[in-house]
C-alpha cells in the first residue's frame, strides 16, 4: 500500500513548489489513475516516489507498507517494490540491454538476500517476457533504448515491470507513442501483472488507456494536489468536459 | 656564437654525468653514435621539457623530475618479474624486457611464427643496416622533441621486429617491458615494429613495474607499415608506483592503402605522458589514435599527438576517453596538420572526459593545421560529469549507485576500445577497465558504509 501524506515539493536548486500538500493512497490490489492537465505535477509526483534526486521535499510523507521511503535512495526503493515506467525512458549508450536486465535482476535480489540469477533461466525468464510483449531478440542485443522508437522505448518499459515484479508499478503516460496495437499488448501485460498484492498509479490524458486498463479509482490532479476523486466514470466525465472546472484553463 | 644554456637542475647534470658515463657502452656503430650526440647536444640546449613549451605546457617535467635516478642496469628477472608474467594470460608472441633489456630467456622465441624476425635492439643497433639511423629517427614532427632526444641518447634496448611482405600473423605480438622495482631507477628502451607490405598484425605493448619502487621510464616504439598492411597496436600502461613518471612515445609511419590504429589503456599508472607522433608516407590509408585513460589521486595522464597529412587522402580519426576522480588530472593535446598538398584529407579528432568529482581536471586543445582547400577536418572536445538522469534510471531498476556509475563509465570506455579486432587482446583491456572501475565501486561502498 502507498500512502503519501501532505505531500510539499520544490526544486531543488531553484525556487519553485511544484507538489502542494498532495494526498493519494494506491491500495494493494487498487489501480489507480491520474489525469490532470500539462504542468500539473504528475512527473513530478512519479519521481519523487522512485527517488529522483532534483527535489526537496519540503514537508509530508510518503509510506510503502508503513514504511518511509523518502528515506531511502532510488535503488533501495526499486529493492522495496517500487517502479516507475518513465514518461521518457533514458537511452544508455554502450550497455546492452540484456546486460542491464541481468544486472538490475540481480541488484534487486542481491537487495533482498536471494541468490544470484541463472544465466539460463535468466534468458528464458526474458525470452518469455518479450515474447508476450511483441520485442524482438535483436532490440535486447542492442544498447538500452538508444534508437528505439518510441514505442519501442514503452514496450521496454514494461518489459523490466514484468521481469522485476514489483509491488507499486508507477506507469507516467505510457499510452503516449503507442500504436493501437501496441497499446492493447501493453495494456494486456499490465493487466496480466494486477493482483491483490501489486498497487498501479496509471498516469495518463486519455480515457482510451483506461478502456483497456480499467481503474477502480480516478483522480484528478492540478497545481500539484488530488483535487477530485471518483470511480472509472470520472475518466469519462473529464474527456467530454476537460479541467476547466478545476482551475486550468481550458 | 652558439650559445649552449648550460643545465641547470640536479636531474638534468644527472642525466648528462649518465650519459657521459654510459656512452662508451651504450651499443651502436658510428651512425648510431652520432645519432645519439646530437641528440644528447639537442637535449643540452633545452633540457628536460617544462610548461613554456608548448607541447609540454601541462607536464612539467622539468619539476617533475627533480632527481633522476640511476640508469638501470641489467635484468633483475626477480621472483615478482616472473610471477607477474605468469599472471599476464595473452596469448602471442611473448618477447619480454626486464629494466629495458631484452630478456631472451624470459622471452617465447621458439614461438616465433614464420615471416617474423626479432632481434634485440641492442643487436640492431651494431647491424649494418643502412636504414637503420632513419628508421630509428621517425616522423620529422617528433624530431625536436626532447624526451624524445633523451630516449635517443640512452635507449640501451629493446626488440626489433620485422613481419615479412603479406604476412598476416594470427596472434598478437606481445612486447612486455617489466620494469623490477626494487629500486628506484631510470630506464630507457626503444623498439620498433616494421610491418612489410600486405602485412597483418596486431602487436601489443605492456608497460608495468613488478615492485613497489618508483620509477622513471622513459620508453618509445617505431611503427613502420607497409603499403596495404593492417596494423594495430595496443599499449596498456599500468601497475606502477603514484611517484613513477614515464614518457612514452609513438613513432608511426604509414605506407599507402594501410590501416593502422593504436590504442593506448592508461591507470593506476602515476604520471604518464603519451606522445604519438604520425606521419602518412603514402595515399589512401586510415589512421586512428585511440585511448582510455582513467585516473584517481594524484595521478596524471598526457596524451599529445601530432598526425602530420603530408600526403592527399588520408583519413585519420582521434578518440580519448578519460574518466578522472581523486585530484588527478588528463591532458589532451592533438594538432592535426595537413600539408599544402594532402587534399581530400579527412580528419575527426575527440576527447571527452567525465570529472568524477570536484578537484579532477581536464585539459583539452584539440589545434588543426590545415594548409589545404579540399579537406574535411573537425574536432570536438567535452568535460563532463556523468549524467544524472542516465543514473538515476538506472537506480530506479535497482543498481545500488557505485553499480550504476561503473556501469555507464564502462560504457563511456568502451567505446574507444571498440574497433580492437583481436578478442583476446580487447578483453584483457576491458577486464582491467573493469578491475579499475570495480576497485573503484569497493572504495566508495567502504566510504559510504
Ligand atoms: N527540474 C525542473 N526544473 C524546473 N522546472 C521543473 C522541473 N521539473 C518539473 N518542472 C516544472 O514543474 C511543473 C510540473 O511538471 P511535471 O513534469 O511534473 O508535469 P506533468 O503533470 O507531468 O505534465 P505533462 O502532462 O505535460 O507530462 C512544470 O511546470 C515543469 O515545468
Ligand atoms: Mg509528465
Amino acid at each position: 500500500m502507498l500512502e503519501i501524506r501532505n505531500l510539499v515539493v520544490k526544486i531543488a536548486d531553484e525556487d519553485k513548489q511544484i507538489l502542494n500538500g498532495l494526498n493519494l493512497t494506491v491500495n494493494d490490489g487498487e489501480v489507480a489513475a491520474i489525469m490532470g492537465p500539462n504542468g500539473s505535477g504528475k512527473s513530478t509526483l512519479s519521481y519523487v516516489i522512485a527517488g529522483k534526486e532534483d527535489y526537496e521535499v519540503l514537508e509530508g510523507e510518503i509510506l510503502l507498507n508503513g514504511e518511509n521511503v523518502l528515506e531511502m535512495e532510488a535503488d533501495q526503493r526499486a529493492a522495496a517494490g517500487i517502479f516507475l515506467a518513465f514518461q521518457y525512458p533514458l537511452e544508455i549508450p554502450g550497455v546492452a540491454t540484456m546486460t542491464f536486465l541481468k544486472a538490475a535482476m540481480n541488484a534487486q535480489r542481491k537487495a533482498r538476500g536471494e541468490a544470484e540469477l541463472l544465466t539460463p533461466d535468466f534468458i528464458k525468464q526474458v525470452n518469455a517476457a518479450a515474447d508476450k510483449l511483441g520485442i524482438a531478440k535483436d532490440m535486447l542485443r542492442r544498447p538500452l533504448n538508444v534508437g528505439f522508437s518510441g514505442g519501442e522505448k514503452k514496450r521496454m518499459e514494461i518489459l523490466q515491470m514484468a521481469l522485476l515484479s514489483p509491488s507499486m508499478c508507477i506507469l507516467d503516460e505510457t499510452d503516449s507513442g503507442l500504436d493501437i496495437d501496441a497499446l492493447r499488448i501493453v495494456a494486456e501485460g499490465v493487466n496480466a501483472l494486477r493482483d491483490k498484492s501489486r498497487g498501479f498509479l496509471v498516469i495518463t490524458h486519455y480515457q482510451r488507456l483506461l478502456d483497456h486498463i480499467v481503474p477502480d479509482t480516478v483522480h484528478v490532479m492540478s497545481q500539484g494536489k488530488i483535487v477530485r476523486t471518483g470511480g472509472k466514470e470520472l475518466a469519462l466525465e473529464l474527456e467530454k468536459s476537460g479541467y476547466a472546472s478545476y482551475g486550468e484553463a481550458a | 656564437m652558439a650559445i649552449v644554456t648550460p643545465l641547470k637542475t640536479a636531474a638534468e647534470q644527472q642525466l648528462a654525468q649518465q650519459y657521459a658515463d654510459a656512452k662508451a657502452e651504450l651499443p651502436g656503430g658510428p651512425a648510431v653514435r652520432k645519432l645519439r650526440e646530437d641528440a644528447f647536444a639537442g637535449f643540452e640546449a633545452k633540457g628536460l621539457p617544462h610548461r613554456r613549451l608548448e607541447s609540454w605546457r601541462y607536464t612539467d617535467l622539468r619539476t617533475l623530475l627533480r632527481e633522476a635516478r640511476p640508469l638501470a642496469d641489467g635484468v633483475k628477472a626477480t621472483d615478482a618479474v616472473k610471477a607477474r608474467l605468469a599472471a599476464l594470460k595473452l596469448d602471442g608472441l611473448r618477447l619480454v624486457l626486464v629494466d629495458g633489456v631484452f630478456a631472451a630467456e624470459l622471452s617465447d622465441l621458439d614461438g616465433i611464427p614464420e615471416g617474423v624476425s626479432v632481434q634485440s635492439l641492442a643487436d640492431a643497433l651494431v647491424s649494418p643496416r643502412e636504414d637503420l639511423t632513419r628508421i630509428l629517427s621517425g616522423p620529422s614532427v617528433g624530431a625536436d622533441d626532447t624526451g624524445l632526444m633523451l630516449n635517443t641518447a640512452l635507449m640501451r634496448d629493446g626488440v626489433f621486429v620485422e613481419i615479412a611482405d603479406g604476412v598476416e600473423l594470427a596472434k598478437p605480438v606481445v612486447i612486455v617491458s617489466l620494469s623490477s622495482g626494487v629500486e628506484e631507477r631510470s630506464v630507457f628502451h626503444r623498439s620498433a615494429v616494421l610491418a612489410g607490405a600486405e602485412s597483418k598484425a596486431t602487436v601489443v605493448e605492456v608497460s608495468e613495474t613488478a615492485g613497489d619502487a618508483a620509477q622513471q621510464i622513459n620508453g618509445a616504439i617505431v611503427i613502420e607499415t607497409g603499403d596495404g598492411s593492417e596494423i594495430q597496436h595496443i599499449r596498456l600502461v599500468t601497475r606502477q608506483a603514484a611517484a613513477s613518471v614515464q614518457v612514452q612515445s609513438l613513432l608511426a609511419t604509414i605506407g599507402a592503402q594501410a590501416k593502422f590504429d593504436s590504442f593506448a589503456l592508461v591507470c593506476n599508472a602515476g604520471t604518464v605522458r603519451q606522445q604519438h607522433f604520425v606521419r602518412y608516407a603514402g595515399e589512401h590509408s586510415e589512421m586512428g589514435l585511440r585511448g582510455v585513460n582513467l585516473l584517481g589521486g594524484s595521478e596524471h595522464s598526457d596524451v599529445t599527438l601530432v598526425v602530420d597529412h603530408e600526403v592527399p587522402h588520408g583519413t585519420s580519426r582521434e578518440l580519448f576517453k578519460s574518466i578522472i576522480g581523486g585530484e588527478a588530472t588528463g591532458v589532451f593535446q592533438g594538432k592535426v596538420i595537413v600539408r599544402p598538398h594532402a587534399q581530400k584529407t579527412d580528419g575527426g579528432m575527440k576527447s571527452n572526459a567525465l570529472l568524477l568529482n570536484e578537484g579532477a581536471s581536464m585539459f583539452n586543445k584539440p589545434e588543426l593545421e590545415i594548409f589545404a582547400d579540399d579537406v574535411v577536418c573537425g574536432h570536438g572536445a567535452t568535460v563532463a560529469q556523468i549524467d544524472g538522469d542516465q543514473l538515476f534510471y538506472l537506480m530506479a531498476r535497482g543498481l545500488p549507485r557505485p553499480q550504476a556509475e561503473a556501469l555507464v563509465l564502462q560504457a563511456f570506455a568502451g567505446e574507444a576500445a571498440e574497433f580492437i579486432a583481436d578478442e583476446s587482446v580487447r578483453e584483457l583491456v576491458m577486464s582491467e577497465v573493469e578491475a579499475w572501475l570495480a576497485a573503484r565501486e569497493a572504495n566508495s561502498q567502504v566510504s559510504t558504509v
